[in-house]
């Protein structure tokens, strides 16, 4: 396996890519050499999807060229992609729950003994591959008996299995628990040192500073920089990223807690398939204070959300009360009512509608009052008045009131969301994972907005399965398993480790 | 573009009706010019031919007007006939019992009770699709039968015409209603009554309703996406109802507008399915999917149809083609009509699949970031 380092794995040289309107790559370089993990950084929209996919063969380029292994290439497809030693880990899986990780890997691959399949011979390399890199997946194992990051080691093998020297890591990172973050990275320095090559995607900061041979940062399609883990920390990344100064830390001024707002005793609520989501769960949110609630998603966080915004019912014997009212099984219009605002982990099916305009997104709750309605007739200038106001302050791009809300980026549909709720005032904020998908810039916006509510007098519960995220801004953060609170604790006293031991289900006194 | 195609799409459709119509005509030994213009001179050659079409597009619009409500809110109504029937009976009962009020109290008492009947009969369905998951299609077609069937024992039984017993020709129809209740003729010499412009009026209002009212607004947003409606606190259930409450009382309206501007002055049908509504609760289906499901677009929409029953009646007349020629063109236009607008959500499809894949979400479409925050 000699490799000659001199010659790069891969070279994008001068690549660019046009879309109406839009240049998505401007001239962009790439170099990847082999044994090298190479991290591609950037917002959403600054082009790293369109490199990935040209390389990929799924777009073509204006122009520029690609080399591998010094030799040009153009990537018609992407089956031409894979049988040249690329290969693609996507942030969704695309594996069959029902068949076995040795038939998994051997679709769309042709069989040595074909007609016939051939999956003893199939199970020894996925065995072979498994032991090389330290994977350890049973390939005779369904696939929906697997967990997440055990799925994630299935994809990998698939990549392996079909040859890949060049494999493009799409957020490979986003549904792992720091545990498994630190096994993954294992297995990445496994690769690298068997000589594959490896791009990153992530904005994960911390992640990218401590797993990456190289960055190559970009930015509206172009390359901003180059740097290396060495020469770069975390806050030179983020402006490099974002193009000026952005605080990672935000301020948070110091408030004594007042009176417990949000109150929640016995809470036992059951998922959709009927098994027990919550399995009785006490926690109290008092005002002025942010709670995080972390944890490794679908240990109950979104059912014990649905349940305080009145979208969901709780077994009987539950309570939750907000400013006192109890809001259990009562419709989100109680809730709402009690001084509770929303801001829900579905943006765009529970919290905005695609169609409606941006106005008509900013009164969806509130377009029955007094203000916006009188005698049965909407008014619209008190409407738009507001909702200038609102886009003004919230500082919502949108080329309109009028635009249609799902034509904005993913990030100022969350400002408006943020926006509506946070507009009257309110005196509880229930916020689920209120920067998934958003741009760092977008996310330091919310998390100085939740803590303007909070210096408010607020109680805030923020559900997130980003642990920096709860870091910044949280005053208690509590960790969820199995439906409980495993433990509570103060900011002054989390680290990463401990929460992520508890994400895992182990609490000191408490064996998992 | 994408509007350009949505205006030339039912032409389209409409041409290709009428070649195959012509086809039909031909085949018949008539010849299809001579046919068209009879169509033509029948449906709007005189001031009477005209108002005959505005009568025949009465119910059409107010179906279709409500149809574009409980369509806005995602809720399918194909209980048109039903809920026409249901304001006949209703507003007829209601003139059977207070012949003798003055017509200015009593025209709008038989109009409100057809408007209730309807409500009545489009809310069951609304209630069972809302707490009790019943699907909204099925009921309100069942909804229809037991309507026709409730009418005709009405009819033949309870509100029969006392005389018909007598005779012993036992047709059921009802006596002739109290003429205080009879919607007055605005155009002397013609069919054009009151319930013309109380149709256009009732359309204008089903738009005001839909988008100039926090209740339209609701039935919107549930329309649109009922997680983010229930999210925001709108009683998803309760605007289901509505949608269909609604849709309902202005089918209703209908009914009691056919009762009331008949020339006979009662309610009469002939035992069959379409006895008394003559099909307008399917019609005016169409007429508003013609219309694009826009309460305003119904009205003109609505015209034509009735045009084409109108047309069809006069064709039959002047060229002896059979009587099924007319329910045949009508049926022919239907299906063009409601397949153009399958093609042109198609092509919409596409048109819009295009555009995404020009322009991904997230990856070129979103504004810079360093803009975004520029001015906090």
């Amino acid at each position: 396996m000699a490799t000659d380092t001199d010659i790069p794995m891969l070279e994008m040289r001068g690549i660019t890519k046009r879309f109406p309107g839009v240049l998505a790559n401007d001239a962009v370089d790439l170099t990847v050499r082999s044994g090298e993990v190479h991290t591609l950084l950037g917002e959403n929209g600054a082009g790293k999807s369109t490199l990935m996919k040209i390389l990929f063969g799924l777009y073509q380029p204006d122009e520029g060229e690609i080399r591998l292994n010094g030799e040009a290439i153009e990537v018609e497809s992407p089956s031409f992609a894979i049988s040249h030693g690329i290969g693609m880990i996507h942030q969704h899986f695309m594996l069959v729950p029902t068949l076995t990780v040795a038939e998994n890997v051997a679709l769309g691959t042709r069989s040595t003994r074909w007609p016939l399949t051939d999956l003893p011979v199939v199970s020894r390399r996925v065995e072979e591959i498994s032991e090389k890199f330290g994977l350890a997946i049973d390939p005779s194992i369904e696939v929906w008996k697997l967990a997440v990051g055990e799925r994630q080691r299935v994809e990998i093998i698939k990549a392996l299995y079909r040859d890949a020297r060049l494999l493009v890591l799409d957020e490979p990172t986003a549904v792992l628990t720091p545990q498994e973050v630190e096994e993954f990275f294992g297995i990445l320095n496994e690769m690298r040192s068997s000589g594959h090559g490896l791009i990153f995607i992530s904005h994960k900061l911390r992640e990218v500073v401590a797993i990456s041979d190289e960055i190559t940062v970009l930015r509206n399609g172009r390359v901003t920089g180059h740097t290396t883990p060495a020469e770069s920390d975390r806050q030179q990344l983020a402006t490099m990223m974002v193009g000026r100064e952005v605080s990672l830390a935000p301020d948070r001024p110091e408030i004594e807690p007042g009176d417990s707002r949000l109150v929640i005793r016995n809470l036992v609520v059951e998922s959709d398939r009927g098994t027990t989501a919550v399995d009785g769960l006490d926690l109290d949110v008092r005002a002025g204070e942010i709670v995080g609630i972390a944890g490794v998603s679908g240990n109950g966080q979104r059912e014990l959300a649905e349940v305080i915004a009145g979208l969901r019912d709780a077994r009987a014997g539950s309570s939750v009360q907000v400013n006192g009212v109890e809001v259990v099984g009562q419709g989100a219009r109680l809730s709402r009512d009690a001084g509770l605002a929303y801001v829900p982990e579905e943006r765009m099916r529970d919290g905005a509608i695609g169609d409606f305009t941006v106005s008509e997104n900013l009164v969806l709750v509130d377009h029955g009052s007094e203000e916006f309605s009188r005698r049965g007739l909407l008014r619209f200038g008190m409407i738009r008045s507001h909702s200038q106001e609102l886009v003004d302050r919230f500082n919502v791009k949108t080329p309109g009131l009028d635009t249609t809300t799902s034509s904005l980026s993913g990030g100022n549909i969350q400002k408006l969301i943020l926006a509506r709720e946070l507009a009257s005032g309110p005196t509880v904020l229930l916020a689920a994972q209120p920067t998934r998908g958003v741009d760092i810039g977008a996310a330091e916006y919310i998390h100085a907005q939740i803590i303007e509510q909070r210096g408010a007098g607020a109680a805030a519960l923020v559900v997130s399965e980003d642990l920096d995220e709860l870091l910044a801004i949280a005053d208690r953060i509590a960790v969820m398993f199995e439906g409980r609170i495993i433990g509570i604790v103060e900011i002054e006293d989390a680290t990463r480790e401990t929460l992520g031991l508890m994400m895992a289900g182990i609490h000191e006194g408490s064996p998992a | 573009m994408h509007r350009l195609v949505s205006a030339v799409i039912p032409m389209l459709a409409a041409l290709a009706a009428f070649a195959c119509a012509a086809i039909i005509l031909l085949a018949l030994g008539a010849n299809p010019f001579e046919g068209f213009r009879a169509m033509y001179t029948g449906a709007f050659g005189s001031v009477d031919r005209l108002s005959a079409t505005a009568v025949r597009a009465v119910p059409l619009v107010l179906v279709g007007a409500g149809i574009s409500i409980s369509f806005r809110a995602s809720v399918i109504n194909i209980g048109g006939e039903g809920q026409i029937i249901a304001g006949a009976l209703l507003s007829t009962v209601t003139a059977l019992a207070l012949p003798g009020l003055p017509p200015i109290i009593l025209i709008p008492l038989v109009l409100f009770a057809g408007l209730v009947g309807g409500g009545i009969w489009g809310a069951v369905p609304g209630v069972l699709k809302a707490y009790a998951s019943v699907n909204e299609i099925l009921s309100t077609i069942m909804l229809n039968i037991v309507a026709v069937q409730f009418m005709n024992y009405m009819l033949r039984s309870p509100l029969i015409d006392p005389l018909e017993i007598e005779r012993g020709t036992r047709i059921p129809q009802t006596e002739r209603l109290s003429d205080n209740a009879a919607l007055p003729t605005l155009i002397s010499g013609t069919r054009f009554n009151l319930g013309v412009p109380v149709a256009v009026a009732a359309a204008v209002g089903a738009y005001f309703l839909l988008w100039r009212t926090p209740l339209g607004f609701r039935l919107r947003a549930v329309g649109h996406s009922p997680d983010a409606a229930r999210a925001a606190g709108i009683p998803v259930e309760r605007s289901v109802v509505s949608a269909l409450a609604l849709s309902g009382s202005l089918a209703g309206l209908a009914g009691a507008i056919l009762v009331f501007g008949s020339e006979g002055q009662r309610m009469i049908t002939d035992g069959s399915s379409a006895g008394f509504t003559g099909s307008a609760g399917f019609n005016g289906i169409v007429a508003a999917l013609f219309g694009g499901l826009h309460p305003l677009w119904t009205i003109p929409s609505a015209y034509l149809f009735g045009g084409l029953i109108t047309g069809a009646n006069h064709l039959q007349r002047v060229l002896q083609v059979p009587a099924a020629l007319a329910v045949t063109l009508n049926g022919i236009v239907v299906i063009f009509v409601v397949s153009s607008s399958k093609v042109r959500d198609r092509i919409g499809a596409i048109l819009k699949a295009r555009r995404e894949f020009d322009h991904p979400a997230n990856e070129s479409t979103s504004s810079p970031p360093a803009e975004e925050v520029a001015a906090t």
